[in-house]
């Protein structure tokens, strides 16, 4: 059986932390996908960015759905690519899909479906860099941290 | 290479139809599963819900979706069950399955997450996105799916897949 989903690197917080960071990711793959599954303190939301760029480099549109309404937003020039909504609570998961990351002469883009007690939600995003990226990172809003327990993996995904 | 995604089982619904899909005896070796299933129901309708439970319990559950028909766009919730899916009724459009793929991932609580697209090529197609949450930390070592109204018909299929991170 071809391997074509390999796992990359899993963290699992002993403690809470306000960000997870993969570093140095291989080229070698096609696409990636980052599994969350854990919680946040506090309200914050979740953000993504690729390379550590905190600039406005980035944006997002999203769906949610929060049991009783159905509503969708977006952001454009933004410093992140926000990959949850609402309060993320104690239980939640995220799977985020990262496509064509290591190519050097497109935009990337993201497919993240994020579910918690709370809401559902299904988002797009947009890293406006043609760099190809070498890292990945997932970080409270704020100050605020995620839960002691939660578990990060990411996987890489060849086309062949 | 580590291989991430090994089928454990695939279960087909025979001529008499079933009114539940059930893996039994997961083995507890994997990090996540992931199932992905085929499936029309019985009931006298455009379509039918699938709902997920484990352990065989219906207790702890609870969901939260969010459809759109291609022209309008909704939410709900379920306090008591866990709604992960669509599955096109007895009336849809002949030879028609909705697909879906449930995909438990949690080590404490076992949240799901659910998507499904239920095309028709009539009224009654939807495309959906839920979150579910079984509020138990007991380990999973059974996975039910299941109709609201009608049993699964013949042909409906699901398979089980185990997931390693490492």
């Amino acid at each position: 059986m071809p391997a074509t989903y390999e796992p990359i690197a899993t963290t699992t917080l002993g403690s809470t932390q306000n960000q997870v960071d993969f570093n140095t990711i291989s080229s070698a793959y096609t696409d990636l996908v980052l599994v969350f599954n854990g919680g946040v303190t506090s309200t914050a939301d979740i953000w993504l960015r690729m390379n550590s760029d905190t600039g406005s480099n980035y944006s997002r549109t999203r769906l949610t759905g929060d049991g009783s309404t159905a509503a969708s937003t977006r952001n454009s020039a933004a410093s992140s690519i926000f990959v949850s909504v609402g309060t993320v609570g104690t239980n939640a998961n995220m799977i985020i899909h990262v496509f064509n990351y290591a190519n050097a002469t497109t935009y990337k883009t993201t497919l993240t479906r994020f579910n918690s007690s709370a809401y559902t939600a299904a988002s797009t995003g947009i890293w406006r860099s043609t760099s190809a990226i070498t890292s990945l990172t997932l970080k409270a809003e704020a100050a605020d941290t995620f839960t002691s327990g939660s578990t990060f993996t990411l996987y890489g995904i060849k086309a062949a | 290479m580590a291989v991430t995604h090994k089928l454990i089982q695939t279960i087909t619904v025979g001529s008499g139809g079933s009114a539940s899909i059930d893996f039994t005896s997961i083995p507890q070796t994997y990090t996540d599963l992931l199932v992905l299933y085929s499936a029309r129901s019985a009931r006298a309708a455009v379509g039918d819900d699938v709902y997920i439970r484990f352990n065989g319990l219906s207790t702890n559950l609870s969901s939260r979706t969010l459809y759109g028909t291609g022209s309008a766009t909704a939410s709900y919730s379920d306090a008591s069950v866990a709604y992960i899916g669509y599955a096109v009724g007895d009336t849809s459009t002949a030879s028609v399955f909705s697909n879906g793929n449930p995909n438990y991932v949690g080590s404490t609580n076992k949240s799901v997450s659910g998507d499904v697209v239920s095309e028709n090529n009539a009224t009654g197609a939807t495309q959906q996105f839920a979150a579910g949450l079984w509020s138990s930390t007991a380990a999973i070592t059974q996975l039910t799916i299941y109709c609201l109204n009608g049993n699964f018909k013949q042909y409906s299929s699901a398979s089980l897949y185990g997931i390693k991170n490492s």
